[in-house]
């Protein structure tokens, strides 16, 4: 068990680099998660950290220990690949006793232990099939036992879960976090799925582009991110660009490019993320913030607007509202009121100040 | 760059591969070519200005006829091969699968037995003309075979089967969809035949025929039994070998393999521009079944008559073996027949020795191929250098040379003594044959490796080296048992064409080591064909044991594995 810090990272592949200026400190027996788009860097970052690459400048660190250039084999990590990277000619059971085989662990102790694993994964019936034999989730729970059997400092997650079908990920889900629990192990988790990463970690550090633009934890990262990137890529949300009018003490005036539309917003941090002063900034509100109002009430933030569409989902229905030039999403919780809702209805929409945040724009314009 | 450890591992593996490469490929080459611009002890072009402008012009003679078999040759094998892989492709009728495993036999067959049974079947004294001439009371022979007819019999059928397995396998890889939708577009058969089936199966077809091209440039045993006075290229350098016009034989095997390597070359370039990759994926065989019993059972006459003509060679082999030499003189049909000369072969150490020799032989060269196959292989496929492309360039050399070059290049690289050897001459010693089997066979092995390997995931390696193994360790635990099988069936493939390698052994053995192929040689010079009889087959059950076991064992796992 181990906490890991990355200083000052950077990798590069030939002239591309892949990460950059990468400085994290993950805390021993978390559950962190690697997020981002394909291509963003998270791999890369997690193959540095097992010591399949090494980084072209910057430190890895395993607890105060330089692990820098250290090869993989001497790195005690427990990794589990995308494709699971079972021993095609080697049976459930010597699969999971490789690494223990590899440490001259006495034969003994490795059948003890290899059966303990097994236990825990819930594979005991299949210690002598080939690993051919088995399902996808199967092969995943012997990938798991694998990496954990050798006590490993930190066990590595790189998109485990992206080959198996949705009903067998949900349950692999649980199963994850249960051992990690289990064993109190350091987890670096990598996925694309947000759902996952919400649901799994700790904290999640989330990747574009070969650089990380937040790290924290879900609620964090969901409630008050740091860029519209991070806002556009977890969950749903609405942007609009716009200019500062003015400012006071309590409150922020802003109003679409054009000068049309006001809003206020509270004057916090929770509500504003600034970067630099340069930077386009957008107005972001998520889908279920927004409320629907039966009457026209006085106060700010207030709309008049028409029902573009309705898409019914069961327990949620989205609603398009075409404010003048303007279309927000709405989400509702379905109950007697919104299932009313038709197409061409006029409606009042509030977008409270309280819900509102302000951030700068990274990846080009808003549509 | 940064990671030293794996760089070092890197050079350190590929140290070996690129010696072996440079010392018994690139060096013997050069050697031949620097032979070639010797001349009077000047270095000059003369070689070649003689060559081409030569009064008598027998070696100009010899490069159009060589080109002009060849060319025949690839129309012949397509005219065969095609037509059978649509049959048994796109058709289904009694007895299918048997005819289509019947038509790679030719391949058990090897060169020199093949060339000698069709001697004994077609030939002026042939079985099969005599058996017609007495069947209807003919003055003469109405047929035989000799010089380039002779040739191109024994080519059409021995090449025939590229055509018929890459179409089949073209064929195969087609989306029956495709043709479908075209129909379903409202085109007639015929249209669907010649603007969507066959050009999607022209890569093939063009890959078949440049292959068949170079496989009959090259070929050596075909001319040396049948040619006469038909000369060939490839044995014009055999003869000026025999004459000591070693200047000579250097010229004509440079451009006997500047002809090779630019068909090779063009054939790259070829595959590399067009790529009929099928979009769609899984994809089922659809045959239709022949209702029409006029046409089936005609269909199945004619998969009969081809497969007695296919099979005759290997049963005239097998009949001739049980003919006692001395027996067979001015009969037209031999009428004795016993197990003497295999009685003679296990009991007569003499008669024995050359096939120890070719075993010996084969499972030397065979195992350096082995050992070598494997570490390049996996260093072209998993290991980054730089110069990659050129030690895949030097791999791929044995293949597009012909084996009469091959075997010259060892006679001047090694008939002194040189560092590659230790300052030792190898040309006369036990030494030279199975290093010229081991550089015949470098291309197959890695080849066959590369394939296996390549479906090989690297995270396989990986998770090995992150669960704490070495790279040894992690090489022969889990590297190797998982790609032995695959290695395995291209290693009992280079074993067999060992057993069977006639070109190099003919210009390189020696009394004491010499080979099967040469011993059956030398039996038909002395009229023994009884012995030369058993000897080939011996070789036929050498090699249709080892490709059962390879398909059976081999095949089957390999692809068990890798699924």
């Amino acid at each position: 068990m181990a906490s890991i810090k990355l200083e000052n990272v950077q990798k590069a592949f030939g002239n591309v680099i892949a990460v950059d200026h990468l400085d994290l400190h993950i805390k021993d027996g978390e559950f962190f998660t690697f997020l981002g788009p394909s291509g963003c860097g998270k791999t890369t970052t997690l193959r540095m950290i097992a010591g399949f690459y090494y980084p072209t400048k910057g430190l890895v660190r395993f607890g105060e220990k330089d692990m820098t250039r250290v090869p993989p084999e001497k790195r005690n990590t427990g990794m589990v690949f995308q494709n699971y990277a079972l021993f095609p000619h080697m049976t459930v059971f010597e699969n999971v006793a490789f690494g223990l085989k590899v440490r001259k662990i006495p034969v003994n102790e490795v059948k003890t232990r290899v059966q303990d694993v097994l236990h825990k994964v819930r594979l005991e019936k299949y210690t002598d099939r080939q690993v051919s034999q088995l399902s996808g989730g199967q092969q995943q729970r012997v990938a798991l036992a694998r990496a954990l059997v050798i006590e490993p400092q930190i066990l590595l997650l790189d998109e485990p879960l992206s080959n198996l079908d949705a009903k067998l990920r949900d349950e692999m889900r649980s199963e994850i976090l249960r051992l990690q629990q289990e064993y109190k192990i350091t987890t670096i988790y990598v996925t694309h799925d947000q759902a996952e990463a919400l649901s799994m970690s700790d904290r999640i550090a989330v990747f574009n582009f070969g650089e990380c633009h937040q790290v924290g934890t879900p609620t964090e990262i969901y409630n008050t991110p740091t860029n519209d990137f991070v806002a556009r890529f977890i969950g749903e949300i609405n942007l609009l660009s716009i200019k500062v009018d003015r400012a006071d003490e309590e409150k922020v005036h802003v109003s679409l490019l054009d000068g049309s539309e006001h809003f206020v917003v509270h004057n916090h941090p929770f509500h504003i993320a600034l970067e630099g002063k340069k930077e386009q900034l957008a107005l972001s509100i998520r889908p279920e913030a927004i409320k629907v109002l039966d009457n026209y009430m006085k106060g700010p933030n207030i709309f008049k607007g028409t029902i573009m569409d309705v898409e019914f989902f069961g327990s949620v229905i989205n609603l398009n509202v075409k404010i003048n030039k303007l279309v927000l999403q709405v989400n509702l919780l379905n109950d007697h009121r919104s299932s009313n809702f038709k197409e061409g209805t006029d409606v009042y929409v509030q977008l409270p100040e309280d819900q509102i945040r302000i951030i700068p724009m990274v990846s080009g314009d808003v549509t | 760059m940064m990671k030293n450890r794996d760089n070092r591992l890197t050079l350190l593996l590929l140290i070996p591969v690129i010696l072996v490469l440079i010392a018994y490929v690139l060096y013997p080459s050069l050697r031949t070519f620097f032979e070639s611009l010797q001349k009077d002890g000047s270095i000059t072009f003369g070689n070649y200005q003689d060559f081409f402008t030569q009064a008598s012009k027998t070696n100009l003679e010899a490069l159009w006829n060589s080109v002009y078999i060849s060319l025949l040759s690839v129309l012949a094998s397509a005219l065969i091969g095609i037509p059978l892989a649509f049959v048994f492709n796109r058709y289904d009728f009694p007895g299918r699968s048997f005819f289509s495993t019947a038509a790679i036999m030719p391949i058990v067959l090897p060169s020199l037995v093949g060339v000698m049974a069709f001697m004994f079947l077609y030939g002026e004294t042939g079985l099969v003309p005599n058996a017609i001439k007495d069947l209807f009371g003919l003055e003469k022979v109405p047929f035989k075979i000799g010089g380039i007819s002779g040739i191109l019999v024994v080519h059409a059928y021995t090449m025939y089967v590229y055509f018929y397995m890459t179409v089949s396998s073209a064929i195969h890889k087609i989306d029956p969809s495709l043709e479908e939708a075209a129909y379903n577009l409202g085109a007639s058969k015929s249209k669907v035949f010649w603007k969507v089936t066959f050009p999607l199966l022209t890569p093939a077809i063009v890959a078949a025929s440049l292959l068949v091209f170079m496989i009959s440039m090259a070929s050596f045993s075909a001319p040396f039994l049948l040619a006469g006075g038909f000369r060939v290229l490839s044995l014009q350098i055999y003869f000026s070998k025999i004459n000591g016009d070693m200047e000579i034989a250097a010229t004509q095997s440079v451009i006997l393999s500047i002809v090779s390597i630019s068909f090779l070359l063009f054939m790259r370039w070829y595959q590399n521009r067009k790529d009929y990759r099928m979009a769609s994926k899984g994809i089922g065989a659809h045959r239709s079944e022949v209702k029409n019993p006029f046409i089936k059972w005609t269909m199945v006459m004619i998969g009969m008559v081809g497969v007695i003509i296919l099979l005759l060679p290997h049963f005239t082999i097998l009949l001739l073996s049980l003919v006692p030499d001395g027996t067979w003189t001015w009969q037209t049909y031999p009428t004795i027949f016993n197990f003497e000369n295999y009685r003679l072969l296990f009991e007569d150490p003499n008669i024995l020795k050359p096939l120890k020799n070719s075993l010996l032989l084969s499972v030397i060269a065979t195992a350096g191929n082995l050992v070598f196959g494997v570490l390049t292989s996996y260093l072209l496929v998993k290991r980054k250098f730089v110069g990659k492309s050129l030690v895949d360039i030097l791999v791929m050399i044995p293949w597009a040379l012909p084996a009469t070059v091959i075997g010259m290049n060892l006679v001047f690289a090694f008939n002194e003594p040189s560092i590659f050897t230790f300052g030792n001459i190898l040309v006369g010693t036990f030494w030279i044959l199975p290093l010229a089997y081991f550089i015949r066979h470098i291309p197959l092995i890695v080849r066959s490796t590369n394939a296996v390997l390549e479906q090989l995931d690297d995270s396989i390696e990986e998770a090995s080296r992150s669960l704490g193994a070495k790279w040894f360790y992690t090489f022969r635990k889990v590297i190797l048992p998982i790609i032995m099988p695959g290695v395995l069936s291209g290693t009992l493939l280079a074993f067999v064409e060992s057993v069977g390698e006639f070109p190099t052994s003919v210009l390189l053995y020696t009394i004491s080591n010499r080979p099967i192929s040469i011993e059956i040689m030398n039996q038909l010079r002395m009229a023994n064909m009884g012995q030369a009889a058993a000897y080939g087959m011996i070789q036929i059950v050498i090699i249709a044991v080892v490709l059962f076991i390879s398909n059976k064992f081999f095949g089957v796992k390999a692809e068990q594995s890798l699924s």
